[in-house]
């Protein structure tokens, strides 16, 4: 579907099945906190990291995992990667999609969707960043939460970077030690090692760097009207606020007298 | 209508007695809005208006959602992303419909734990008290098969376990769920069934919270000390009362206001912090999660469902499944508290002249978050001791303590009148000015 693939060998191995199930090892799910651009009420995608991400996602995820919900010309959209309009046609140039009419396969048009890559079994990475938790604690109550946020973009930096090099084959399949992986083992071999890309900013492409743009790339694809959202929320609470104040003022004027407080 | 002695609508204009002869609305009107209301009200007497305002809410953006939903099991989950990505808008309506379901839970806890601290439910307001638990029944209902509805992991699995405890019933139970589900399995007939009843029931608890208010203001409000209103004439009974517009209207507008501040910033800032992850992952029938849970405000009773195991010593002595048990304590527990005006013996209505009372109360309120944060844990040691110990004191409050606490507890002196309460809050100055 991909005309011309600028492919990791590495993910391209990377037929990623299911996770190994009940493969109980100590050291699985530990996520550590990182500062995305975008956490807290005005927080805000850094488009630059964006455009990063969405290369990393080209050049290495899409070798086997989709990202079925977004359209094309969302990558030109405000509050995401922003790319210029040719250079939104640009990319998507090197796609093909089925076509739903006719069932052949077409050049992709801004309106059509990345297409779904399901080949080597791996999840569709649309709504990935807010398919996981990073945090849950303190003792399972998810308070954390509020401050670190959920957690799905750090989730995925900690499975990219998260791999010790351990192995270990069953069942015909092999699978590599990952301590952010719940069971601490996964199917999903290390997808990325240092510069795998090459990123035209020159902005350093190791893996934890990439790793990093990856998962804000991904949280955009997850959210992406993240930024109206904020923005809206924003005057919301700006207004209501003002709006409480006018009331409480009202309200204490009007229960003065009631309260012999004139 | 009935019930503390207040000023009536008058039509004065030829067109106002046209009508008023003819269809009596704006009397309907000015009699619900003029309502004689305690003046001693206090701030935990504003949630029925945050509920009203949820429901309104609800019922306005499910409306515009459901325009751009599709109930199929091949188009639900990719039409809710729809709404997110493409439609104008569709990311506020969907985030306000889920967050709003939450603030209608926070809301209708908080007003059920204020009538159980003031005694809101004893004579002659039984009957508030039932609709009451009747929409918190209907809400329940509503927010389950609302949340199947997009499709994720979560909504399957959820509405597997659930329609499962139906299933538990001795002989019928098969065939009962069976017939809910429209099938042997959560599928498509599911879905369509539960998408029609998430549509219908918002409008019966529409009526039932007519009746509610229609009931309560037949008996007047409780307030906080429980003392009824003077209803001698309607001098005596505006020494105890204040109109409701403007006094409450203002008063609740402006704490909902405030509420809505806390709730906007959360549909803002965060509004997946009181969902599930796993709903974001498309719903598949072969791939069960790790940890089924519902939401959060179905957690406390969910834990007392669980709590019910084989490794009971009374399942030996019990002629019914644990499953089946489990599901009985569970309806059991909200069915439990629709009695309550009939197991609390106290001569006293209100928990602020009730010393001993207070203390059971606010164990129970901490009963409520622990079985709720046990619910939400794995269903293993420790919690599963903790979530049957939580059981015991949920029933143990409304079957043993209530009763007996009306007998042995005594109550502190009462006030005589609102107005009295009221003074001692404010007192009349010595000198009125001239």
């Amino acid at each position: 579907m991909i005309k011309k693939p600028l492919l990791s060998l590495l993910a391209a191995a990377g037929l990623a099945l299911a996770a190994l199930p009940g493969a109980a090892a100590e050291g699985g799910g530990h996520i550590e906190d990182v500062d995305f651009s975008f956490e807290g009420p005005f927080g805000s995608f850094d488009q630059h990291q964006l455009q990063r991400g969405l290369q990393v996602y080209q050049e290495v995820c899409s070798a086997c995992h989709g990202i079925r919900q977004v359209y094309f010309r969302n990558l030109g959209d405000p509050g995401g990667p922003e790319l210029a309009e040719e250079q939104v046609r640009a990319f998507t140039a090197f796609y093909e999609v089925e076509d739903a009419e006719t069932g052949e396969f077409r050049p992709a048009a801004l309106s059509d969707k990345f297409p779904p890559n399901t080949g080597a079994g791996a999840p569709d990475l649309s709504l990935m960043a807010k398919a996981r938790a990073g945090f849950h604690g303190p003792a399972g109550t998810g308070i954390n939460q509020f401050v670190n946020g959920i957690g799905g973009p750090e989730y995925i930096h900690a499975i990219l970077t998260g791999y010790t090099g351990e192995t270990m084959e069953q069942a015909g399949v092999t699978y590599y030690e990952n301590h952010a992986f719940p069971s601490g083992w996964i199917s999903m071999p290390p997808p990325l090692m240092d510069d795998a890309v090459t990123y035209i900013d020159g902005h350093p492409a190791d893996v934890d760097h990439m790793a990093e743009d990856v998962s804000a790339f991904l949280m955009w694809t997850a959210e992406p009207k993240m930024m109206a959202r904020k923005d809206a929320g924003l005057t919301a609470v700006v207004f209501l606020g003002i709006f409480a104040v006018l009331l409480y003022l009202t309200n204490k004027k009007l229960w003065a007298k009631v309260k012999r407080k004139d | 209508m009935a019930g503390i002695p207040h000023e009536h609508y008058e039509p004065k204009t030829g067109i106002e007695k046209w009508l008023h002869s003819r269809l009596p609305v704006v009397s309907l009107l000015y009699d619900t809005l003029m309502i004689p209301t305690p003046k001693n009200l206090n701030w935990m007497w504003i949630w029925g208006i945050v509920l009203v305002f949820c429901l309104a809410l609800q019922i306005i953006t499910g409306i515009v959602l459901v325009m751009h939903y599709t109930p199929h099991v091949d188009h639900a989950f990719d039409s809710v992303e729809h709404i997110m990505r493409d439609v104008n808008g569709g990311w506020a309506l969907r985030y306000l419909h889920a967050n709003g379901a939450s603030l209608f839970f926070i809301a209708v806890y908080l007003h059920i734990f204020r009538g159980l601290y003031y005694g809101s439910y004893k004579a002659p307001r039984e009957i508030t008290w039932i609709i009451g638990m009747l929409i918190y029944l209907a809400m329940m209902g509503t927010a389950f098969m609302g949340y199947v509805l997009p499709w994720g992991q979560m909504s399957f699995w959820g509405a597997t376990v659930i329609t499962g405890l139906f299933g538990a019933v001795p002989g019928v139970g098969p065939a009962i769920q069976e017939w809910l589900l429209g099938g042997p399995a959560v599928a498509n007939a599911t879905l369509n069934r539960f998408f029609s009843l998430h549509y219908l029931l918002p409008f019966v608890i529409a009526g039932l919270v007519i009746v509610h208010v229609w009931a309560f203001h037949t008996t007047g409000n409780n307030n906080p000390t429980g003392v009824e209103v003077r209803r001698k004439d309607i001098a005596t009974a505006k020494k105890d009362t204040l109109p409701f517009w403007p006094y409450f209207v203002i008063k609740d507008l402006f704490a909902l206001v405030v509420v809505l501040v806390v709730f906007f910033a959360i549909v803002g800032f965060m509004p997946n912090y009181l969902g599930h992850p796993d709903n974001y992952i498309e719903a598949n029938p072969l791939a069960t999660p790790a940890h089924i849970v519902p939401e959060w405000y179905f957690l406390p009773f969910y834990a007392m469902l669980r709590a019910i195991t084989d490794d009971l010593w009374i399942m030996y002595l019990l002629p019914f499944t644990a499953k089946f048990t489990g599901v009985l304590v569970m309806f059991g527990s909200i069915a439990i508290m629709a009695l309550v005006p009939w197991l609390d013996t106290s001569r006293v209505r209100s928990g602020r002249y009730r010393p001993m009372f207070k203390w059971w109360f606010w164990l129970l309120v901490l009963d409520f978050f622990v079985l709720m944060w046990c619910g939400g844990m794995p269903a293993e040691e420790p919690y599963s001791t903790i979530s049957v110990i939580g059981t015991i004191y949920w029933f143990g409050y409304f079957i043993v303590i209530l009763p007996l606490l009306g007998i042995l507890e005594k109550p502190l002196p009462v006030p005589a009148t609102i107005e009295e309460d009221f003074d001692a809050h404010y007192p009349p100055k010595a000198n009125p000015a001239e």
